[in-house]
């Protein structure tokens, strides 16, 4: 059934040019790089964490001695002093470190920290990593049961015993269930199938995507009969949890200049780089509203960085679950509002659709290693601007967006330019 | 009226259901406190939320000030019972200890208020549960700790 679809229309509109000069006060990323997403067991995060930073480093031909500042996102392990024990690894050079956390937006928020140290003017290049090793930890939810053996009210809601299960669910794959749904009530033609067909499109592009912790095409059928988490979330519409790093280095414009042509010609403008929070909504006070912090990071990023989205040569998104990818694109303005089911149907994300989204697999196929997703997610979109991204280049890719979604809540959206240099 | 009444047995049979009946169990019936503070219990149970004096917001939890508009003064607001399903899912992997599948619903009550609870009283299927189906508050015991204090829950059932 629902297979490939013919691509819809490229819109006439789409921006051409890559950015062809280098102003003082841009930022750039020069360097970057990934690990496979999956399970090192033989490993720890420091390993993976340093790895991507050494191999980031050399792929925009600098050394940890050229490093202004440094940040390290990891959700798990930031308390352990991450940033430090990267250095004790690869270079102890006595410059700044941030160790940072900020639930699914933790790598986002670790680039951003770099971004703005130059944007400051306190650093002319830094090294942004994000790294988690989660292992088999199952499904994350809020579900552990106080066993209490004489009820007493606790915590700011008074409550006797865990409320998981009792005042709704706070598992993540039925939170985001909720929020898929919540569009469904308000928009027609979207349902079961939409966010189904959301997982077959990653499953699909993640075959061609050696870096993905799964590589393998689904079905419909298949997807749709795998065993329920939270309706309308099956099990292959879910993220799996995993172990990896990503890492990238990022130059102020004025440093670039003195680079070589070769690093200028690789390099990948920052256009934007947007950090929210969610406002106050109504709703939002027992459900978080993953929504309105998204369109206004997307509103600043397109602001800022002159890009429209109808620009976009592919975006890759936080599709934890498959019902998130599809109200994302509504929220980051891939569609008409209120058409994400058309969206999706109209086979616009695929990879050889209008818009595509989440070519690497997205979180769902790839993997989401918690920390290391928010700076993946930027090494994907900067591996097709410099137009090496292999067997799953978008051609002629010249702009893109990365976005990450942390609940509580937190989302990084980066938008980033080709170098015509 | 007549359906008030029928609402009201409805209750009554299901408490008696529980234990011995009313009257007969009032000395021996277990004492109860709710799962959370915001849930009264009583005749009528109902939600309470803490209301913004200024500009209306609505919150379940303790509050320090408003996260809308920053005020500090807070007054007690009774959330209307009936309601209106905005957003479920069918949780089949629960929590620990939790019986699944059940639904988990954000619901709209009929003054305007976003509540998180479960749909209680309703096949946990996508045929039987339907956005925008209307419901009310209800409440149901969900265990009991040592000294025999039985915690009751809140739910929303199809009307």
């Amino acid at each position: 059934m629902a297979t490939k679809k013919a691509p819809a229309k490229k819109s006439p509109a789409k921006k051409k040019t890559a950015a062809s000069k280098i102003e003082d006060d841009s930022v750039w990323l020069i360097g970057t790089d990934m690990t496979a997403f999956g399970r090192y067991p033989d490993k720890d995060s420091v390993d993976l964490a340093s790895s991507v930073s050494l191999n980031a480093l050399d792929d925009g031909n600098v050394t940890i001695h050229d490093m202004d500042v440094l940040a390290a996102g990891s959700l798990f392990q930031a308390a352990t002093g991450m940033g430090q024990r990267i250095q004790k690894q690869i270079g102890q050079t006595g410059i700044p470190v941030f160790n940072v956390t900020n639930a699914c937006a933790t790598g986002a928020t670790a680039l951003r920290t770099v971004y703005l140290s130059i944007k400051a003017g306190e650093a002319d290049i830094g090294l942004a990593v994000g790294v988690e090793q989660m292992g088999k930890m199952g499904m994350l939810t809020g579900g552990t049961k106080k066993e209490k053996s004489v009820y007493e009210p606790d915590g700011r809601f008074g409550a006797v015993t865990g409320v998981d299960g009792y005042i709704g669910t706070e598992g993540m794959p039925g939170v985001f269930a909720q929020a898929g749904m919540e569009y469904a009530n308000e928009h027609a033609g979207v349902g079961f199938e939409q966010f189904a067909k959301v997982a077959y499109k990653n499953h699909l592009h993640s075959t061609l995507n050696p870096l993905a912790q799964y590589r393998k095409e689904f079905s419909m059928e298949e997807i749709m009969g795998a065993p329920q988490m939270s309706y309308p979330n099956t099990l292959l519409m879910c993220c799996p949890t995993g172990d990896g790093a990503a890492a990238a280095v990022l130059v102020s414009g004025s440093r670039l200049k003195s680079m070589s042509k070769k690093v200028q010609k690789r390099a990948v403008k920052i256009s934007a780089s947007i950090l929210t929070s969610d406002p106050y909504t109504e709703s939002a006070q027992v459900q978080p509203d993953v929504n309105t912090l998204t369109r206004n990071a997307a509103n600043q990023a397109y602001e800022k960085s002159g890009v429209d989205p109808k620009d976009l040569d592919l975006v890759e998104l936080h599709d934890c679950f498959a019902t998130a990818e599809l109200i994302h694109y509504d929220n980051l303005g891939l569609c008409e509002r209120g058409g994400a089911g058309d969206f999706i149907d109209s086979g616009a994300p695929f990879r050889d659709g209008s818009t595509p989204v989440n070519v690497s697999g997205g979180l769902i196929s790839k993997g989401h290693p918690i920390g290391a997703t928010g700076v993946a997610n930027v090494f994907e979109v900067a591996t097709h601007l410099r137009g090496e991204a292999g067997d799953r280049q978008i051609k002629g890719a010249k702009v893109g967006l990365a976005h990450v979604i942390g609940l509580g809540s937190a989302c990084g959206i980066h938008v980033m330019e080709k170098s015509g240099l | 009226m007549a359906a008030k009444k029928a609402a009201a047995q409805k209750r009554s049979t299901k408490k008696t259901s529980k234990k011995a009946a009313k009257p007969a169990a009032r000395k021996k019936a277990a004492p109860q406190v709710p799962l959370v503070d915001y849930l009264r219990l009583g005749t009528r149970p109902y939600l309470s939320a803490n209301e913004c004096t200024k500009c209306g917001a609505r919150f379940f939890d303790r509050r320090n000030a408003c996260a809308n508009c920053g005020k500090r003064e807070f007054k007690k607001a009774r959330v209307k019972n009936g309601a209106r399903l905005k957003a479920f899912t069918i949780v089949h992997r629960a929590a620990p200890g939790i019986p699944a599948p059940y639904v988990s619903a954000i619901v709209e009550t009929d003054d305007g208020t976003t509540v998180r609870s479960n749909v209680v009283n309703c096949e946990p299927t996508p045929e039987t549960v339907n956005l925008g189906m209307k419901l009310k508050l209800t409440t149901y015991p969900i265990g009991k700790d040592d000294e025999g204090t039985e915690a009751i829950a809140f739910g929303y059932e199809p009307v």
